[in-house]
């Protein structure tokens, strides 16, 4: 029986044959944690006995949820991570960094074919980069830290082909909502899915990870797509001095749980509405409607790609009045291009509030908290009640395009009316 | 721990960890008692005062715990003394996440438990019976793995007593 990508990574790394609903204990290329879990990974870490690190180079910590910290306990967990870092011997990515899912992809740790676990849900980012990325909770990234070791079950693997042509203004986060609303909040759980397709083929690597970003929005426990010359130029550009990737490919006669074949040519903009990621409908289903606040940022679309489409449509085009743009680049890397190509003098110019690299106010802890009854559009990948901090706002989610040609009129806008 | 007893507290269908303990008070804390205040409370802003430690279940629908990897949510849900979460399906990390902090998690169909149902929950013989409806229902088995995390009282203690992961061939 042939096997998928997961069965094929899960099998390398735990030196047996591995076959989906089997529990294997897999030896993992690299573990990480951020600011929302790496404390009570370093209270499990010490509670099991933890000593060092399983490799000094195979760990990081990444501050970057609550960032620069917003109050006192906040500041004693961020000095709780750099103490433990120091003591251990391995990098913390502080403040000034960004995401630690973008600074995974910009550091590349992991080659294609890597198994790489991460406390953070959206870990399934660098599945682009044809590595298993796996998100687990503190107590089994501390199990990892310690040992490099952890027990998985072997997803069952959901093929999902995209075929045909995106239409101009139609972009990876609306084939990912699309997916998400067909699919459900629970259409992928525990499941891995492979991606292939025209639609993947003809997307840059920062479009990619969108899609592999958002399948934790569905449940699943990775999303992986085969690597192409897009995919070794991102590994040269961004780890030079990395091994010789090794690409994992399914075999043709893998056994796959599903295999579902999609036509996206005519696809439109899509929205998420409030509160529920799979509560998905065409942009001109809610066009119209007034927003009060537009976010342009998070691992899913805060990449120099994303960046440039905003400011692009808000060239010679200012900020709705009534409208707070916040703009929140992904990583130092991120930030620094986009200036150097002016892609930021002209998102400041045209009135958007520009932070520094981060979560920003994705995860409600600062940053942009809206107030009773407001309404948020926003590029990132959650829209649940309370989200950005404010159980009485609601959250809609688009593509940078969408959300940037909405914060110019004031509401919801089909991006492709200002192109 | 074999025996749990209590009254049942009914929740939807995609409850997620955000709804569990917002993200604006686990970035500050690793006081559990203090984030225990707020469980659940962007659905029902005085559940934590309304459970009676020991002597509750939290109920639910398909997918709890779906959305974030934040293991506060399983440990806040721990420290309310909640007897166990009882769903039809959860969401893979929370899963993990409770077995590894030794909160038990129950799968089993739960539309026929109503908001203040007597339930009572044997680990041992794998069964929910509820006694106001008195009806017993079979709930889903674990791998092996997760009884013998479970049967240590959770990872830290798993991984204490055997130093690594050990599978039985």
């Amino acid at each position: 029986m042939g096997k998928t990508i997961a069965e094929k990574i899960l099998g390398s790394h735990s030196g047996k044959e591995a076959q989906a609903g089997e529990i294997v204990v897999a030896q993992v290329d690299f573990a990480f944690a951020q600011d929302g879990t790496a404390p009570l990974a370093i209270e499990s870490f010490r509670k099991m006995g933890g000593k060092e690190v399983f490799h000094r180079d195979k760990v990081a910590f990444v501050i970057d949820h609550n960032s620069p910290s917003s109050k006192p306990g906040v500041s004693s967990l961020h000095r709780l991570m750099r103490e433990f870092s120091r003591e251990k011997g391995f990098p913390l990515y502080d403040i000034t960094e960004g995401i630690c899912h973008q600074v995974m992809v910009e550091r590349l740790p992991v080659s294609a074919g890597g198994l790489l676990v991460g406390a953070d849900s959206h870990t399934s980012t660098y599945g682009a980069l044809n590595c298993l990325s796996i998100g687990v909770g503190s107590t089994d990234l501390a199990a990892s830290l310690i040992s490099g070791r952890l027990w998985f079950k072997v997803p069952e693997t959901l093929k999902v082909i995209l075929n045909g042509k995106l239409s101009p203004g139609v972009y990876s986060k609306d084939v990912i909502l699309y997916l998400i609303g067909q699919l459900g909040a629970e259409g992928a759980n525990y499941k891995s899915i492979e991606f292939e397709g025209s639609i993947v083929d003809n997307l840059s690597m920062e479009a990619r990870f969108t899609i592999c970003n958002m399948v934790a929005e569905m449940g699943a426990e990775s999303g992986i797509m085969n690597v192409d010359e897009k995919t070794l130029e991102w590994m040269r550009k961004y780890n030079p001095s990395a091994s010789h990737p090794q690409p994992v490919r399914a075999d043709d006669d893998a056994n796959y749980e599903n295999i579902l074949e999609y036509d996206l040519s005519s696809l439109e903009p899509q929205v998420a509405k409030p509160h529920r990621v799979d509560n998905v409908v065409p942009v001109s289903e809610v066009a119209g409607l007034r927003i009060d606040q537009a976010f342009l940022g998070t691992c899913t679309n805060g990449r120099l790609e994303d960046l440039r489409i905003a400011a692009r449509l808000l060239e010679g085009r200012e900020v709705h009045p009534e409208v707070r743009f916040i703009v929140v680049p992904a990583s130092r890397q991120v930030s620094l291009e986009a200036m150097k190509e002016g892609v930021i003098g002209l998102l400041i110019r045209a009135g958007a509030a520009v932070l520094n690299p981060g979560c920003g106010p994705c995860v409600g802890t600062h940053a942009g908290v809206p107030a009773d009854g407001e309404v948020v559009l926003s590029t990132a990948n959650r829209n649940f009640k309370g989200r950005m901090g404010n159980p009485n706002a609601s959250i809609y989610l688009a593509s940078p395009t969408t959300v940037a040609a909405s914060a110019v009129k004031g509401e919801i806008t089909d991006g492709r009316e200002l192109q | 721990m074999n025996k749990l007893r209590g009254r049942a507290y009914k929740f939807g269908d995609d409850i997620n960890t955000d709804l569990i303990i917002s993200g604006k008070y686990k970035f500050s804390t690793l006081d559990m008692k203090e984030l225990a205040k707020h469980l659940l409370e962007d659905i029902d802003p005085a559940f934590s005062q309304k459970i009676k430690p020991g002597k509750s279940f939290i109920v639910a629908g398909r997918n709890f715990g779906c959305g974030s990897s934040r293991e506060q949510a399983p440990l806040a849900i721990k420290e309310s003394e909640i007897c166990a979460v009882v769903a039809k399906s959860f969401a893979r990390i929370f899963y993990r996440n409770c077995i590894n902090v030794g909160l038990p998690v129950i799968e089993c169909d739960t539309d026929g438990i109503e908001e203040g149902d007597c339930l009572e929950v044997s680990l041992e013989k794998g069964t929910l019976r509820n006694e106001t409806k008195e009806v017993e229902e079979k709930i889903s088995s674990l791998p092996q793995v997760m009884i013998d995390i479970i049967s240590e009282g959770g990872l830290v203690e798993y991984f204490r007593k055997r130093g690594g992961f050990k599978l039985e061939p």
